[in-house]
Formats: C-alpha cells, structure tokens, sequence
C-alpha cells in the first residue's frame, strides 16, 4: 500500500516535471515580458489585465522590482520594456545597445504625510520648513517657525521623527529633486538621487514601510506616493509653490502641474515637473515612463507592443483616475503618437 | 579473491561518488566567492582596506564604508542568539523529556511550518505588533528608569537594534528547536538510566549526556540559526530602522550588511552596486570569522565536559 | 551532610524543571501568536476564488495566486530533484569518510554559505544564468534556491548521521555487508527521521524565500509552466501584495503565507507517512 503512493508521489512528480520541461511552444499566446517602478504597478496591472481580455493572443507580463530594475533589465536585454519613474541618465543611456524611448504614461504626486494626533490634514510646510526638518534643523513640531505658518493649528511639544526611504526609489528621487530645487542648503549637502545620505531619520523599506512607521510612530513625518496616503488615511501637508499657494496633493492639482510643464515637454519626453509653474500645481509631482527601444528586435512583440501603447496613451488613460493617477495632458498625447510611428522593425513603423 | 575485489572496488566507487558530490559543494561556494569577488573589484580597488572602518555611505558622492552594517549585523545576530539558542535548547529539552507525549509532533510540525513563512510576513508581524509592543512595554519603562546606562538610552521610537534582534530571534528558534530535539532524541535510552540508577537527578543526567552527546549537534544547529540571522534581510529591515550609524544602545535604530543589500541593490549601479557586493563578501567572511571562534569555544566546551565525567 | 547535599541537588532539579518549562513557554509564545495572527488574517482572504483565480488588478472582485502556487510547486520540485542527492551524498561523504583537508574545505565552505544572505543567492544565478540567457527563468530561480537548500541539508545530514554509534556501522560491518551497503541501508536509515527533518527544514524555507526569486524567476502574472520563461511563485506574489497601499491586497498576502504554509504542511505529512518504519 505504501509503495503504492510512492509510486504515485513519483509519477505526480514526473508529471509535473515533464509539463514544465518543454520549452515555450508556439501555440501559445505571445508573452512580453517588462519589469520596472512599483509606483505605476496598480495602474499597469490594471492595464494588462484590460488589454489581455480583450486581446486573447497576447499577454503583458509586468513585475515590479523598482525605477532601477527596470532600467538596468532594459539595459540587459532580460526584459521587452522596462518602467522608470525617473529618466535615465546619459550614462545609463551611453551603456544601451540601441536608442530608447522615455513614453510616459501617467503622473502620480508625492505627498509629505505626518501623525500628530489633533492635527489634521492640510498643515502648511513651505520649501525652507521641509528641507529644516529633513535636515535635522527644525526637530520639534511647536518650532516657531511652523507655528508661524500654521496659526490656527494646536502643534505639540514632541520630536519630530523623520521617515524616509531605505531602498533607492523614484519616489525619493522625485522628492530630492523638490528639495535640492527649492533650497540651497539640501542641494549642496545631501542632494538629489534614488538613494541619498539622510542626515537624520529611520528608513523604512518601500512605500509600505515609510506609511508603516509613519502612521505607528506618534511625532513622526514622510513622503510616500499618493496613493498610500489616501488609502491608509493619513493626513497629508499643503505645500507652497512656486507661485507662493498652499496646496494640497489632489489630483487636480497634479494634473495642473502635468498641464503647466505640457508647454515645455521636450522631444524626449525625459522632463522633471518639480515645482512646475501654475497657482493650482501641486510642487512635488512626477512623470513615469515606459522605456522601449526605437529598433525592436522581434517583429511579432515590436508589433503587439506599440499596438498596446496606443491604446494606453488613449483608452488606458480614463483608468488613471479611479487609481490615484493624473492623465496625461492632450497635447502630450498628441505628440506621442507620433513618437510612437518612430518604433519600428528592420526600418518598418510598427504603428 | 574476485568476489572480495568487487566488494572493496564497489565501496570505492562509493567512496569516490559521495566525494564528487562533496566537491561539487565546495567548487559552488568556490564559484560563488569568485564571482563576487570579481563584481566587487571596483569598491576594493576604490576604497581599499579603509572600507571596513568608513562609517559614511553617500550614493549622491560615492563614497561607501561598511562599518555601521558590520556593527549591525553583529550586533542584531549576537542578541538573537543569546535569546534564541538557551530559550531553544531549553524549550527542546522540555518537550523531549518533560512533556506529555502528544505534545512532541504538535510543537515539531508547528516550528517546520513556521520555518516556511516569509520574511516579508514576519516583517509585517514585526512592524505592527512586536515594535509597538516592545516599544511601550519594555523599551520605554525601561530607558525611563535605566536610560543612564549607555545600553538603553533613548530616545524610544520603535525600530531598533532590539526589535531586530528579537524578531530574528523568533525566526531562527524553529530550526534550533527542531534540529536540537532531533539530536536530544539520537541519545540512547541506555546511558540517561545508568545515570538515574546512579542516583543522578534528573537535571544531573541531562546535563551529563548533552555535555556528552549532543553539544556538537546543538553546535550545527546553533550554525544554522546564525547563519539565517546573519542573511536575513527582508524582515530585519523593516523593523532595525534601517540607519547607518552606529549607537551604543540597542533601543536605537541601526542597520546590517543584508539589509543594505536587499534595499539598494535593485537601484544600484556602477560604484555602489560593485560596494554593495562587497559588502556581500564581507559578510561571507564575517560568517567563517564567527563560525571558526564558534566551533574554538565548541572544542573548548567538548574538552571542558569530557573532563568533567 | 549527605542530607544537605541532596536537598541542594533535587533543589537544583526542580529549579531547573521550571527554567525549561519557562523556556518552552517563552518560545512557543510568540510562534502562537504569529501564527494566530496569519491564521486570523489570512482566513480573511482565504476562499476558493484565492487557490484557483489568476491575479486581478486592485478593485476587481476575486482573483487569486493559483498561478503561483502552480510555480512554486514546479520550482521547489525542480530545486530538490539535485540538491537533494548532492547534499545528501555530500553529508555521507562528511560523516562517514571525510577526515582530511578537503573534507574540512568542504565543511568551511559549507557553514560559510549557510551565512550567506538569500538576495546575494538570486544575484549569483541572475548573473550566471539570467544575464547570458537574456531571460529570466524557472531555472534561475531554482538555481538560486538550491544554494539555499544545499548547505543546510549537507549540515543536518552530516551531524545526524555521526550521532549514530559506531557501534551500528561495525556490528553490521561484522556481520560481513559490503561498507556501502552498511552506509546506505543502516547507517543511513537509522539516522533517516533526522536526515529528513533537515530535508523538510531546508524545503520550508526554500519554499517561503522570496529575495531570491526577484532576479531570477521574476513573477509571472499568467499561468506559465515553461522552465525557460519568467514563472509566479507564492513568496514573489505575496510581497508584492504586502508592501502594496490596498487593504485587501494585504489581506491576500496574509492569506498567500497561510497557503504556504498549508503546502508544507501537507508535503511534511505525506514525507513522514511515505517514509515510516514498521516497527
């Protein structure tokens, strides 16, 4: 009886095994490969999801192992597209085999969030208050100089607690970027990358883990993306900008920001919309890209992959909105389209 | 005479196929090693010898020194050892020899399954119950009235050198437990009653046949605990507060070796990838460091308890 | 003076009774609550659509990580189809012949790997494998894993099998069975309970490691049960759900960790079962 199932334990393994072992047949639907920035993961999963529905002979296959990852696969050739939530940088573009595209699909915001039990959301930070206490020079919450700005606010006599990243993110990356743009002091002493020397602070892993020790630590404060802040329900700071308006993260306000650097959106689309201009923008917002080479390689994917793009610059963007995301501004549309005739095979457009 | 040289070439072929398998073991450690090595070469060639005493790690300057993991890293696996190895071989010793007999394959199966959850999901339990817990039950009554004492100031926030030790605590007890009662078991039946027909206590003839039997397995099973506290990564970062200082107080936060790899290494490149790995290597060679004075002290041990039959 | 003597020893027996019975309460404490808490939160999560759905994007109904447990499932099995005989046969080599330099090489080698973290294990195979493959794979994945596995069992086995006396092998051996065959059939099998309880430990863990994964198997969204593509695996779908900001998601993390665990829970069953001696 024993040996019975051990044979049967045997012939279940084998049989798994064999299914495996055959290598990709061609019978079945093609699969691409991408790998990139967890900021836009809700959103592209939701985009795949969609797509592959209504596309049953193709199938998108997105992971998301950070802006880096995505950057350093699409590099590598492990991947058909890659996601970045920060550009590439020239030396990162001298090391690609080929020229790439920066498409950018979508904007998010990053929002300050802090906890102080009978502080609401909507506490007024301007450039100089973020950077002090990033910075380790404004430590508690009843700092006169926050008092100055928030007169009607009861602050408390407690330590601020500084949360940041401890992964290298994009979304550190946008949120350096605003400091080292909006105050000299950060600029010169810490300034502006996926991961930086803090001064000061604990470092939590991923989004998760900055509104994780924000929302368990009373005192503390950090940036995380919008749509952690809205779904944990943390309160969330108004900042200045440029034009010197309060103005808290909504998406309205982030689509400002997007609309107001739609004028001066280069070529390559590789832009920072930091502190864009616009009483309504939000400061601290940020693009995020889909990274895919001008010459693919393989006609069939280079082929589903730009038909997929164009229905994400048109239908996949009246999904952004249910998601925490800004769309993307007409004018930006219009100008990829024609960027994406540019893709093509063998000197072929795959649009 | 055929016969006999059959048998002894068969027992060679033995031989020689189980080493194979051995070699292959020690060409992938091997392999390993220089392929670190090899990745690492740009930080080695940066930094040299003073990357081991830098306590700055600037990715905007690329500038990089491992000091502050080495000290977390040691420091978060030496607590949890010293909480995680008596309270398992305690715990082994209960349920091998004190407990109720139904109560051994319930408790076994519960330390194999909770061999088997990962990190992240510890990471999650550490963050939302065991940092407030320890935060206000231990750590804040206690830096009030001790926090004089170097080892405890303050201030108290949650993520520390503590909490990381304790949460690796609670993950490397399975397997010592396992590993431990596994090895308790293997002692014949025989030697524990011609101790108690001695007259020997109960407590006397443990002691006498563990310091006789079982030290060099609760040794390995000791190795293998450390060796998981020294590489874990996803759990220990969410909870040691991820800070590359080093403090005298095990209530603030800190970092480790592991924990700075699995965070940076997905974004890293050039000059802090190739530090990064290093700091990798580093921690290869950390884990011969402690595993040689180890098995020094286990000799030392093993001699000590020998003598005292 | 014998009396004080003895008060002072049973003293010490008892005192002693209480400090392991402290200890067990202190251990098996907060493995309870951990597992409560999984259980309780998973439970949540925990219904059919989890073990038989694809994933679905946040904010559709249902959806599940049956795709990974399908991946987990073929690359555990891959991982252990060789590092289970390597190890093993390493661990008899150790035990039973092994006393020169390079059976200390092979021991130094193998507790320095035991402390090697997992994320450098997925860097090594995304390296030898991943980067000149230009793909991400099964195989690297189990690559990576069986590096995990590989020194844990060659230590349970090694020191499993020397508690087994001496006076075994060489009354066997006595007998007149070939040293081989003494290895094999009794050595082997007298320490067999022990030996696999490594197994089921090295698997376990194995089974739960999900830094490993990132750089090597990647995740899968679909069913894929290719070895040469990207394939899910419950630990890669798990954390991608735990530091995700939605409520439910989170629930589905807990619940994929109350999944594994089931895994390993019924895997250890039938291993004891198929592997019982009559007595």
């Amino acid at each position: 009886m024993r040996n019975f199932f051990r044979i049967l334990t045997g012939i279940a393994a084998a049989a798994v095994l064999s299914l495996a072992a055959t290598t990709g047949a061609a019978a079945d639907p093609l699969m691409i490969n991408g790998a990139g920035a967890t900021f836009p993961y809700p959103l592209y999963s939701k985009w795949f999801y969609e797509y592959s529905n209504a596309n049953p002979g193709v199938r998108f296959n997105y992971q998301s192992i950070g802006s880096g990852g995505g950057i350093k696969q699409i590099t590598a050739g492990t991947v058909d597209f890659g996601a970045s939530d920060a550009p590439m940088k020239e030396k990162e573009m001298a090391k690609l085999p080929g020229p790439i595209l920066h498409l950018p699909m979508a904007m998010g915001a990053v929002v300050v969030v802090y906890n102080l039990d009978k502080v609401e959301s909507g506490l007024k930070l301007t450039p100089d208050l973020l950077a002090g206490i990033f910075l380790g020079k404004i430590t508690r919450w009843n700092d006169p100089r926050i008092a100055e700005r928030n007169k009607t606010v009861a602050l408390p006599n407690a330590d601020i607690v500084v949360a940041h990243r401890s992964d290298g993110s994009g979304t550190t990356d946008i949120f350096t970027n605003y400091l080292a743009a909006v105050n000299t002091e950060w600029r010169a002493k810490v300034g502006q990358g996926k991961a930086v020397n803090w001064p000061l602070g604990i470092g939590g892993k991923g989004n998760e883990g900055v509104s994780g020790v924000v929302k368990q630590t009373p005192g503390a404060i950090g940036y995380v993306e919008l749509a952690y802040a809205r779904q944990n329900k943390m309160s969330v700071a108004a900042l200045r900008n440029k034009e010197g308006h309060f103005v808290e993260p909504t998406l309205e306000a982030t689509s400002a920001a997007a609309a107001a650097a739609a004028k001066t959106m280069p070529d390559d689309y590789r832009v920072s919309i930091v502190d864009a201009p616009g009483k309504d923008s939000y400061p601290i917002a940020g693009l995020t890209w889909l990274l895919v080479y001008k010459d693919q390689r393989d006609e069939a994917k280079g082929k589903a992959l730009v038909q997929f793009l164009k229905w994400a610059i048109h239908d996949g963007q009246k999904m952004e909105a249910a998601l925490d995301y800004a769309p993307l501004p007409k004018s930006v549309v219009e100008k990829m389209d024609k960027t994406l005739r540019r893709i093509n095979y063998k000197g072929k457009s795959l649009y | 005479m055929a016969a006999r040289s059959g048998k002894i070439s068969k027992d060679l072929a033995f031989e020689k196929a189980s080493a194979f398998f051995a070699s292959v073991v020690l060409f992938l450690a091997a392999l390993l090693f220089a392929v670190l090595l090899r990745e690492s070469l740009p930080a080695l060639r940066k930094f040299g010898a003073s990357f081991i005493v830098s306590g700055t790690w600037n990715p905007v300057l690329e500038r990089f020194g491992a000091l502050p993991f080495i000290y977390g890293t040691l420091v978060s696996s030496c607590l949890a050892l010293l909480i995680a190895v008596p309270l398992s071989v305690g715990a082994a010793i209960f349920i091998n020899e004190f407990a109720p007999p139904w109560l051994k394959a319930p408790v076994s199966l519960l330390a194999e399954l909770l061999a088997a959850i990962p990190s992240v999901i510890y990471g999650l339990w550490g963050i939302f119950v065991l940092v407030p817990i320890l935060r206000d039950v231990f750590m804040k009554p206690v830096t009030r009235y001790l926090g004089w004492i170097p080892l405890f100031k303050g201030p108290v926030y949650g993520p520390s050198m503590l909490a990381a030790g304790v949460l690796l605590a609670i993950m490397i007890i399975p397997f010592i437990l396992s590993v431990t009662r596994e090895v308790l078991a293997t002692v014949p039946q025989r030697q524990k009653e011609a101790v108690l027909s001695l007259g020997g206590t109960r407590w006397e003839m443990l002691r006498i046949v563990i310091g006789q039997h079982c030290l060099p397995g609760i040794f390995g099973a000791t190795v293998l605990g450390l060796g998981r506290a020294l590489g874990e990564t996803m759990a220990v970062t969410m909870v040691i507060g991820n800070r590359p200082e080093i403090f005298s107080s095990v209530f603030q936060q800190g970092y480790s070796m592991a924990a700075v790899i699995a965070n940076e290494f997905a974004e890293a490149d050039g000059l802090q990838l190739s530090s990064l790995i290093l700091i990798g290597l580093l921690l290869m060679l950390v884990t011969l460091a402690v595993n040689l004075g180890a098995k020094g002290m286990l000799s030392k041990m093993v001699a000590r308890a020998a003598r005292g039959i | 003076m014998t009396g004080t003597i003895t008060f002072r020893r049973k003293a010490a027996d008892r005192v002693m009774k209480w400090v392991f019975y402290l200890c067990a309460l202190l251990v098996v404490l907060p493995l309870f609550l951990i597992f409560f808490d999984l259980v309780i939160k998973g439970a949540k999560e925990l219904r059919w659509s989890l073990l038989v759905d694809l994933p679905r994007p946040v904010g559709e109904p249902g959806g599940g990580i049956a795709n990974g447990i399908l991946g987990t499932i073929v690359i555990t099995l891959l991982t252990m189809t060789w590092s289970v005989p390597v190890a093993v046969m390493s661990g008899i080599y150790l035990a039973e012949y092994g006393r020169g330099k390079f059976a200390s090489a092979v021991r130094f080698a193998v507790d320095t790997l035991t402390g090697v973290p997992s994320i450098i294990m997925g860097i090594f195979a995304y390296i030898l494998l991943v980067l000149p493959m230009k793909r991400f794979s099964a195989w690297a994945g189990a690559a990576a894993l069986s590096m995990i596995f590989i020194p844990v069992v060659v230590r349970t086995t090694e020191d499993m099998l020397r508690t087994v006396p001496m006076m075994v092998r060489e009354a066997a051996l006595a007998l007149g069975i070939a040293q081989w065959k003494t290895t094999l059939r009794i050595t082997v099998r007298t320490a067999w309970p022990g030996i696999l309880t490594g197994i089921l430990l090295a698997m376990s863990r194995i089974i739960g490691e999900t830094a490993p994964l990132l750089f090597t198997a990647l995740g899968n969204q679909f069913w894929q049960s290719h070895l040469d593509q990207p394939m899910a695996a419950v630990p890669l779908q798990v954390f991608t759900y735990a530091i995700s900001p939605y409520e439910d998601w989170h629930d589905k993390a807990w619940a994929g960790a109350l999944v594994l665990i089931t895994m390993v829970l019924l895997i250890n069953i039938a291993a004891r079962v198929l592997t019982r001696e009559k007595r």
